[in-house]
């Protein structure tokens, strides 16, 4: 198992560096250069040269490459932005933890309600719980997020102001609602600069983790009902098509004739759907689950935009819009790191669930 | 198949009275099982009536497509929708398993009446090792430590004929062979020393000598724990082999029914003819077997008469025109010996061919 893991590890290196070629390429495809977007009305040809050559741009393409690739793969160093001129680690470390928590908590409820919802579906199949379901389902699939985000926030935020429904409608934490990181509240001296230091940071921005452990409540609470209207909006697509496959994976499993044995045995229905049915109709189902987080990013840049949440959705949008070269290509590998992470915790997640799928 | 013929004779010439006197442990009554498809009715089981007595083997012979599986999944009460149980009572030592509530049929399942089936390796759950899913037997219906359940699952293992039970326990269905998947159902379904097995196509799967092997093994089983049988096979070699009694299904209706000693010297039934006219003999030399011709008749919108009269060569043979207007009634011809055919039956006007002084 481990040595599949480590197997698995291994050949995503050549995935990731790929990655990170075809990004550097497509970025630099974008029509529109870097120095025009960043310095406006002042951008002079004049200007734009010595801006050029300071940031490396006045290279040929495949020098810029090389130099790029030598910066990652020897220092670890993905560089500085243009836009903001600090290091896109930095940016890293402020931007994750926002898009971690909106996308962990959308994913938690597009499972937990999704894969329930498909379950009732197929049991009481035709029924007008199923019929409800399935309609909801084809609706949330066809309704795209910025659309569900803009209305999502015109209702909560705007139709039930002043009531004890309402809920901001953007920002992560409400002006005025400072958290203070754990590592400063449990006073402890971690030297600034480090590795160390760098997680710190990055736990400390998990706001809802670093309230939580630390007990700040009026931090948690603002925290939860700024997550709330972003992760419905962000989570209903791939709700939808989890309980979809849900349904379709269990009405399958329901007919075989191991669970008629099941069944024969004199176990309740009940035990029947969640022991003997789900467990065998979980495959198809966690193979969406790892696919729809492909469609979370994509969703989060929309979502972060709408609801104006500094995430790494949102900064990648802003880089593109901003020809931030850098910034571009490490938000995409670090969003591509999250994509075959998850997809190798589902081909992991085979192996237990189905005896029948050896790893070696 | 026939290996053993000739000492099960014996046995079931001893047998044959073996029901008389007592109380039947199961008997069905007027049963009729409907499936509402888009085309229309389907009378699959359309007014069956049979007893079995305690440590009998009721031998269900017929076609695919007789009604003989959905007899059996109606004493389970688990034929599935579109399938409904329209009319009858199914009496398990005079109880209406009909009448029950849900709740009270899953503590007659596999304590009571258990069941085995045609495909032993899809029967079974292939997530859970072969010990998991026949612990749960004694874990659904007796309170009983998880050590217990263990060794009793072992000694059963071992009892059906699994070699080094410790070991095979914890292997998962896809590790088993057919044979070894159905004596491992055998195990679950005997589990609790139910009253009554119901074995639907146990051997139809399997190879030749692994299905003598089968064979044996439940008939020593049988013989151990006098558990009444209820024996579905379209194999008469399988019927002569381990049944007491027979009842020959056609189209949804037992056509005719004795001991299998009668059976086998004198069919009356020419449908029952046909079918031991089609058995390939050892030692005999025939140029072709004799077929039946046709098929079993499509049981939605069922043409007035008997269900067999388009098939059938006696009609012919004697000019009858009755069987094509008014179904026949299954009369006793002898003690025990039960035939639903106007070659017997008398009606108004029409006087039986084949009537020799016996029935009512």
């Amino acid at each position: 198992m481990l040595q599949y893991i480590v197997r698995r590890l291994l050949l995503t290196i050549p995935v990731l560096l790929g990655i990170l070629v075809v990004t550097f390429l497509i970025a630099r495809a974008i029509p529109g250069d870097p120095c025009r977007s960043a310095l406006g009305e002042r951008a002079t040809d004049a200007a734009c040269e010595a801006f050029n050559r300071r940031m490396g741009l006045d290279q040929p393409v495949p020098v810029q490459l090389a130099i790029y690739m030598r910066q990652i793969l020897l220092e670890g160093d993905f560089g500085d932005s243009i836009r903001y001129s600090r290091p896109v680690s930095l940016l890293l470390i402020e931007r994750l933890p926002v898009t971690l928590e909106l996308g962990v908590s959308a994913l938690l409820i597009a499972i937990l309600v999704g894969i329930p919802a498909g379950i009732l579906s197929a049991v009481r199949r035709n029924s007008k719980v199923d019929v409800a379901a399935m309609v909801g389902a084809n609706i949330g699939v066809s309704m795209p997020v910025y659309w569900l985000g803009l209305m999502l926030a015109y209702v909560f935020s705007i139709y039930l102001k002043d009531t004890p429904l309402w809920l901001p409608p953007s920002g992560r934490l409400t002006a005025g609602v400072i958290a203070t990181p754990f590592y400063r509240v449990w006073d402890l001296s971690i030297a600034p600069g480090t590795v160390g230091a760098q997680v710190a940071d990055f736990l400390s921005n998990l706001v809802l983790f670093n309230s939580l452990i630390t007990g700040q409540w009026n931090v948690f609470s603002d925290g939860i009902k700024h997550l709330i209207l972003p992760t419905v909006a962000l989570s209903t697509i791939p709700l939808a098509i989890i309980a979809r496959i849900t349904r379709s994976s269990m009405l399958d499993v329901l007919g075989a004739e191991y669970v008629r044995t099941a069944r024969a045995k004199g176990l309740r229905e009940r035990a029947v759907v969640l022991k003997h049915a789900l467990r065998n109709a979980l495959l198809p189902i966690i193979t969406v689950v790892g696919l729809q987080t492909g469609t979370l990013f994509a969703g989060a840049v929309l979502t972060e935009t709408i609801f104006s949440f500094s995430g790494v959705g949102r900064a990648l949008f802003d880089a593109i819009t901003g020809r931030d070269y850098p910034v571009i290509q490490a938000f995409t590998v670090v969003i591509a790191i999250g994509y075959v992470a998850i997809n190798l915790i589902v081909d992991i997640c085979y192996a237990f669930i189905d005896p029948r799928i050896k790893i070696e | 198949m026939t290996a053993k013929t000739k000492t099960k004779r014996s046995k079931a010439q001893t047998s044959g009275s073996h029901g008389k006197g007592k109380a039947p442990l199961l008997e069905v009554q007027n049963l009729k099982t409907y499936f509402y498809t888009d085309d229309g009715v389907l009378t699959a089981v359309d007014g069956v009536d049979f007893q079995v007595a305690e440590g009998e083997v009721f031998g269900l012979v017929g076609e695919s497509g007789c009604g003989k599986s959905v007899t059996s999944l109606s004493i389970m009460r688990l034929v599935d929708p579109p399938g409904e149980i329209v009319d009858g009572r199914i009496l398990l030592q005079g109880e209406d398993l009909l009448a029950k509530k849900l709740a009270e049929m899953t503590r007659v399942r596999g304590r009571q009446i258990s069941m085995i089936f045609q495909q032993p390796k899809s029967s079974l759950n292939p997530v859970f090792t072969i010990a998991e899913q026949i612990i749960e037997v004694f874990k659904i219906h007796e309170n009983i430590s998880d050590e217990e359940a263990k060794a009793s699952a072992i000694e059963l293992l071992r009892r059906v004929g699994i070699p080094d039970p410790e070991r095979k326990a914890n292997a998962y269905p896809h590790e088993l062979s057919g044979g070894q998947a159905q004596r491992v159902m055998i195990a679950m379904a005997l589990a609790l020393r139910p009253k009554l097995l119901i074995a639907d196509e146990p051997t139809t799967a399997l190879d030749a000598t692994i299905q003598a092997q089968i064979l044996d093994l439940m008939q020593d089983l049988r013989d151990a724990t006098d558990t009444a049988v209820i024996l579905i096979t379209h194999d008469l070699g399988v019927i002569a082999e381990l049944a007491d009694r027979v009842a020959v299904m056609y189209a949804g209706k037992i056509v005719e029914e004795s001991d299998t000693i009668t059976l086998f010297d004198r069919p009356l039934h020419p449908y029952t003819q046909g079918l031991m006219g089609s058995i390939p003999v050892l030692g005999e030399a025939k140029e072709r077997l004799e077929v039946i011709p046709g098929n079993v008749p499509s049981l939605i919108n069922l043409k007035p008469g008997c269900r067999f009269a388009s098939r059938c060569a006696a009609r012919q043979e004697y000019g009858l025109e009755i069987c094509e207007r008014v179904e026949p009634d299954l009369i006793e011809m002898e003690a025990g010996h039960k035939v639903r055919c106007w070659l017997y039956q008398e009606y108004e006007g029409h006087t039986p061919p084949l009537r020799k002084g016996g029935g009512r």
